[in-house]
Parts: structure tokens; C-alpha cells; sequence
């Protein structure tokens, strides 16, 4: 749009503006983690890198920690293999109900996550009564992390043709051979953004773990969460947060790597690089709403 | 010896492929079986149990539950003033939530979207994206640490004799406003890019001003984009149980749920059934406004 020189000032001021109210939290956090005093005051009096020391001698942080990756990794194992069969059911066949069907896979990130939490807690403790644990944390990961596998490998099914499966069966390979050496190779990209993505989903969930998790049991978040009413040890607060973000954006960049990759390899409607950022950017979007719930 | 492994497969392989050959249901059910028997029985299964759970009540002095049909939940949730009052609250919040996204993102996506070149507008898009893995709970850690009594809002302020809002409602307003942000300039930005530019060039042609252009051509085609945006911030806010409790000190309708969900389990159940409700609503509202043709 041709702008005014005015216009155009006025509007890059406003970016500027928005850019420094999204990234000025996430620097106040990276700042008091390194905050020399015992107590969070701004401006800090000084700076240090002991909190981070602490946090990695920390027994209880460290065991959280491992109970994350535990959860984080049975969830995204689970959230593979169901979210994989349910694409390759909705994205290379024609049934009756498979609108309701990728309706009912996006239904647990659409839905507040306190819905999912106070749904399953009480599916467990009241309807089946078993006790909360780690795996009624998994099984809860499992469900909302189910969308994330699904629509990466729904969306490059769309994207790859059925005929060479179709010409596989026709050459003689059975069905496995045929999803082993035709199917498989399309999908690994696809498989491996929406595993990462599940897993750095499942790593960074507190709202619905709150409601499924044990006494006594503590995922990552959790720990943080548990420590912000233990006032004596706050800076080890945001010392373990700029932690925890810097291992969840990890498999987040891996996976945008690994779907932007094969956007630009085969091009879909629009074909140009723009338009692979973008629908990058728009999967790993539509990905995230889950990661708020 | 291995090319008779190798024909024992096969024909293992082959017996299978000719038993689902032809037989498309076969095939489609026996992908599904398992992840809809996880879905429809352990998902929606508990949502329902939650809607009938919502219909019991507990003893108050046992604390058990008494599992008989009931109404008295929902005959608290609408006569207790106090419940009234959080669900207002917190549905007053989300909309004012939701205003003040559309207001910050509109400029950032329309610069992102038809003003930027290429390099910027990718590199913006990432800068948008990046923030939303930031843990959502360490977002409101930030918040507190810039809300707090001693924290960087009131230092920030305090030169020019203002101070911060503390802990209240208008601290979970911008810590939800901040929270959402992304969900709502990326909707914008993917309704702002189907705009084709030779409509706005086509204005422009025929002399109208950029504000004219704005209000008659790129508003009216960008709204149901700002719709389906204000679906994200809306029901996030109103599901949102963490930031209140973080920030302020007042009961929403997530931290009323989770309060009660250790001693009066049903009434939780029957507290949260009110975000459903209102989604729906909202979800009808914005169907009418036209949120789905572009999604």
C-alpha cells in the first residue's frame, strides 16, 4: 500500500512499540536471572551467575526436570502413533464422519484448558477411581498433543500424492511395504516437526497437569510454580524458567527447520518461499493454541 | 535359506493385504480403532461425565459425594451474588482482553502484511511466532516481576509520580492482553494477506485517502479475520486460571474452579460448564459475523 512518509513513520513506530511490549517481559526474566540479590527488586544491584549453579545442583529441580522429559516423551510416543493412523485415515480416504472425526482431534486444544484438566480429573478420580500419578499426566498430554502429530501429517499427506502408494500396491507390495518404503519416507519430516512440537508441548503444560498430577509429583512448570510461594529461594525462579524456555524453543526451531524445510522441497498452492514461512508459521500457530491451555 | 524367509513373508504379507483388499471399511476402522477408542471413550467420555458429575453435590459434612441428580450447583452458581459476580468479571475481562489485542495487533499485522518487504515480513513473522513457546507460565512470572511492588513498572513510573495498578483486575487485563497478543496478530496478518493489493491500489487509483482506503475497503474485508482472532483471546481469557492467581488477588471463574476441585468436585464440574456455554455462544456470535469462511 503506498503510504505517506508520515504514514509510514507513524506505523513503523507502532511495530517498534508492539515488538518492545512482547520482548520486554521475556528480557525482565532474563535479567533478574542473573540478579546478584536474594530478593527480585529492580533494578537488580548487581549480577551473577550462582542462580544457575543452584538450579542445576538443585535435587528437587533436577528431579522435576526428568519427570518432564518422562512425560514429555511416553506423551509424544502415544500422540505419534495415534495422531499418524488418525491422518492417515482422514487425509487418504473418503468416509462418512471424518469432518466429525478431525473436529473431535481439535476439540481438546479448542476447549479451555481447564475443561480438559477438570475433565480428566475427574474422569479419574471419580468415574474410574485410580489414584493421580505421572500417567494420568501422560495419558492428559497425550490427548491434547494428539492435534499437534495430526495436522503435520495430515497437512504433508495433502501435499504428496496417493498414486505412489497406489503404484507400490500395484507392483506387489503388501500394505506394510508399502507404508514402510513409500508412505514412511513422505511422512518422516512431517512426523519428526509434530513429535518435537508434541514433546515441547507436553514440556512447557501446566493448566492441565495441575489437575492430573500426583502428590508429591512435579513436572518442570509445576516446580516453578510450587517455588513462587517459597519466597526464600526466588531467583532460582527465573534461572530455572530461562531453562525451561531455552529447552522448549529447541525442539520448536528443529521442528520449523524440519516442516520448512520440506515446504520448500514440495510446493503446495503458492509455492514460494513466502508462502512456506508462512504456512510454517501458521501449523506452528495453530500448534501453539494448546500449548496456552 | 533367506529367499525362503523372504517367500514366507511375502505370502504372510500378501494374506494380509488380501484380507483388507477391497475392503475400505476393514482399513478405515482399523486405523481408527485405537486413537478414536482414546478420543471418544477417554475424551469425550470424561466430558460428559463432567456434565453429569456437574449434577451432584457433595455432603458438607463428610465431604463425600452423594451422587443423585441435582440442580443445586447451578441454583448457587446463578443466586450466590459472588458467583455472579466472578463470572462477569471474568467475562468482562476477556472482552476488554480481546478490544485491546485487536487495537495492538491491527497495526503490526497490517505493516507485516502490506507494508513490509519480504526479508522483514518473514522476519517479523518469526519474531511474532517465537515468543508463544516462551512457557506461558514464565510469561506471567514476568509479569509479576514487572507488576511487583518493587518491580520495573513502578521504577519505570515512579520519576514521573505515577505508580503501578498492583495486584488486581487490571493487572490480569495486561498480563492476558500480553499473554494473547500472538493469537490475535496472526489471524489479522492471514486475513490482511488475502486482501489483493489491487483493491487497495483500485482506491487509491480513484483518490480516495489512506484513512478512507483503511475504513471502506481494508476494515470491512479484515474484520471476520479480527473475529476469528478474537476467538483465541476470548476463550483463552476466560479458561485462564494461572494469571489471576499470579497476579492479582481476585477470584476468576478458572481459579474458582480450581479452588474448589480438591473438596466440592461437582460444583467444579458444574463452574466449569459456564466457559463452555459462553464459547458457544461467543462461537455462534462469530460464525454470524462471518469468522469461518476464511479459517
Amino acid at each position: 500500500m503506498r503510504l505517506s512518509r508520515r504514514g509510514k513513520i507513524i506505523l513503523r513506530a507502532a511495530v517498534a512499540l508492539v515488538l518492545a511490549f512482547i520482548y520486554i517481559p521475556l528480557l525482565v526474566i532474563l535479567v533478574e536471572a542473573f540478579n546478584s540479590s536474594r530478593i527480585l527488586k529492580w533494578p537488580p544491584p548487581g549480577f551473577t551467575l550462582s542462580w544457575f549453579g543452584k538450579a542445576i545442583e538443585d535435587e528437587s529441580a533436577r528431579e522435576a526436570l526428568v519427570t518432564s522429559i518422562e512425560a514429555g516423551a511416553v506423551a509424544m510416543l502415544i500422540a505419534v502413533a495415534l495422531g499418524t493412523l488418525i491422518a492417515l485415515a482422514v487425509g487418504r480416504r473418503k468416509f462418512f464422519g471424518r469432518d466429525t472425526i478431525s473436529f473431535l482431534v481439535v476439540l481438546p486444544i479448542a476447549l479451555p484448558g481447564i475443561v480438559t484438566g477438570v475433565a480428566l480429573s475427574n474422569t479419574f478420580t471419580q468415574v474410574m477411581g485410580i489414584s493421580l500419578s505421572l500417567m494420568t499426566v501422560i495419558i492428559g498430554h497425550a490427548t491434547f498433543c494428539i492435534v499437534v502429530v495430526y495436522n503435520n501429517v495430515v497437512a504433508r499427506l495433502r501435499r504428496t500424492s496417493g498414486s505412489f502408494e497406489e503404484a507400490s500396491a500395484d507392483l506387489g507390495a503388501d500394505p506394510w511395504q508399502t507404508f514402510r518404503w513409500v508412505t514412511f519416507p513422505a511422512l518422516r519430516s512431517a512426523l519428526g516437526a509434530g513429535a518435537l512440537l508434541a514433546f515441547a508441548l507436553s514440556f512447557d503444560e501446566i493448566i492441565v497437569t495441575n489437575f492430573t498430577i500426583g502428590a508429591g509429583e512435579e513436572t518442570l512448570p509445576i516446580w516453578i510454580y510450587h517455588n513462587l510461594f517459597r519466597p526464600k529461594e526466588l531467583p532460582i525462579v527465573p534461572a530455572v524458567a530461562v531453562i525451561l524456555i531455552v529447552l522448549s524453543i529447541i525442539p520448536v526451531y528443529l521442528a520449523h527447520r524440519l516442516s520448512s524445510d520440506d515446504a520448500g522441497l514440495t510446493p503446495g498452492r503458492g509455492g514460494a518461499a513466502g508462502t512456506a514461512t508462512t504456512a510454517g508459521a501458521a501449523t506452528i500457530a495453530e500448534t501453539e493454541a494448546t500449548a496456552a491451555h | 535359506m533367506a529367499t525362503d524367509a523372504v517367500v514366507v513373508k511375502r505370502s504372510a504379507g500378501r494374506r494380509l493385504a488380501g484380507l483388507f483388499n477391497g475392503r475400505p471399511r476393514l482399513q478405515i476402522g482399523s486405523l481408527l480403532a485405537a486413537p478414536m477408542a482414546w478420543l471418544v471413550i477417554l475424551y469425550l467420555g470424561s466430558l460428559v461425565a463432567l456434565l453429569v458429575t456437574a449434577f451432584w453435590t457433595v455432603n458438607p459434612l463428610s465431604g463425600s459425594v452423594i451422587k443423585e441428580f441435582s440442580l443445586e450447583n447451578f441454583e448457587e452458581l446463578v443466586n450466590v451474588p459472588v458467583y455472579r459476580e466472578i463470572t462477569w468479571r471474568t467475562v468482562r475481562t476477556a472482552i476488554l482482553v480481546t478490544f485491546t489485542d485487536a487495537v495492538i495487533a491491527f497495526p503490526i499485522a497490517f505493516y507485516m502484511a502490506k507494508v513490509a518487504g519480504r526479508k522483514t515480513k518473514a522476519l517479523l513473522v518469526v519474531a511474532v511466532l517465537m515468543p508463544l513457546w516462551a512457557s506461558y507460565l514464565v510469561k506471567i512470572i514476568a509479569w509479576r516481576a514487572i507488576l511487583a511492588e518493587h518491580g520495573v513498572l513502578n521504577w519505570a513510573l515512579e520519576p514521573i509520580g505515577l505508580h503501578g495498578p498492583g495486584q488486581g483486575v487490571t493487572s490480569v487485563w495486561l498480563t492476558m492482553s500480553y499473554l494473547w497478543l500472538p493469537y490475535m496478530i496472526l489471524p489479522i496478518f492471514a486475513g490482511l494477506e488475502r486482501i489483493p493489493d489491487s483493491l487497495i491500489a483500485a482506491s487509491e487509483d480513484l483518490g480516495a485517502h489512506p484513512f478512507t482506503t483503511f475504513r471502506k475497503v481494508i476494515l470491512p474485508l479484515s474484520f471476520p479475520a479480527v473475529v476469528a482472532g478474537s476467538i483465541f483471546t476470548f476463550s483463552l481469557t476466560l479458561g485462564d486460571y494461572l494469571a489471576p492467581k499470579l497476579v492479582s488477588n481476585e477470584q476468576f471463574i478458572g481459579t474458582s474452579i480450581f479452588d474448589s476441585i480438591t473438596n466440592n468436585q461437582p460444583f467444579a464440574a458444574a463452574f466449569a460448564l459456564v466457559p463452555i456455554v459462553v464459547v458457544i455462544a461467543y462461537l455462534g456470535v462469530a460464525r454470524k459475523l462471518g469468522a469461518f469462511e476464511h479459517v
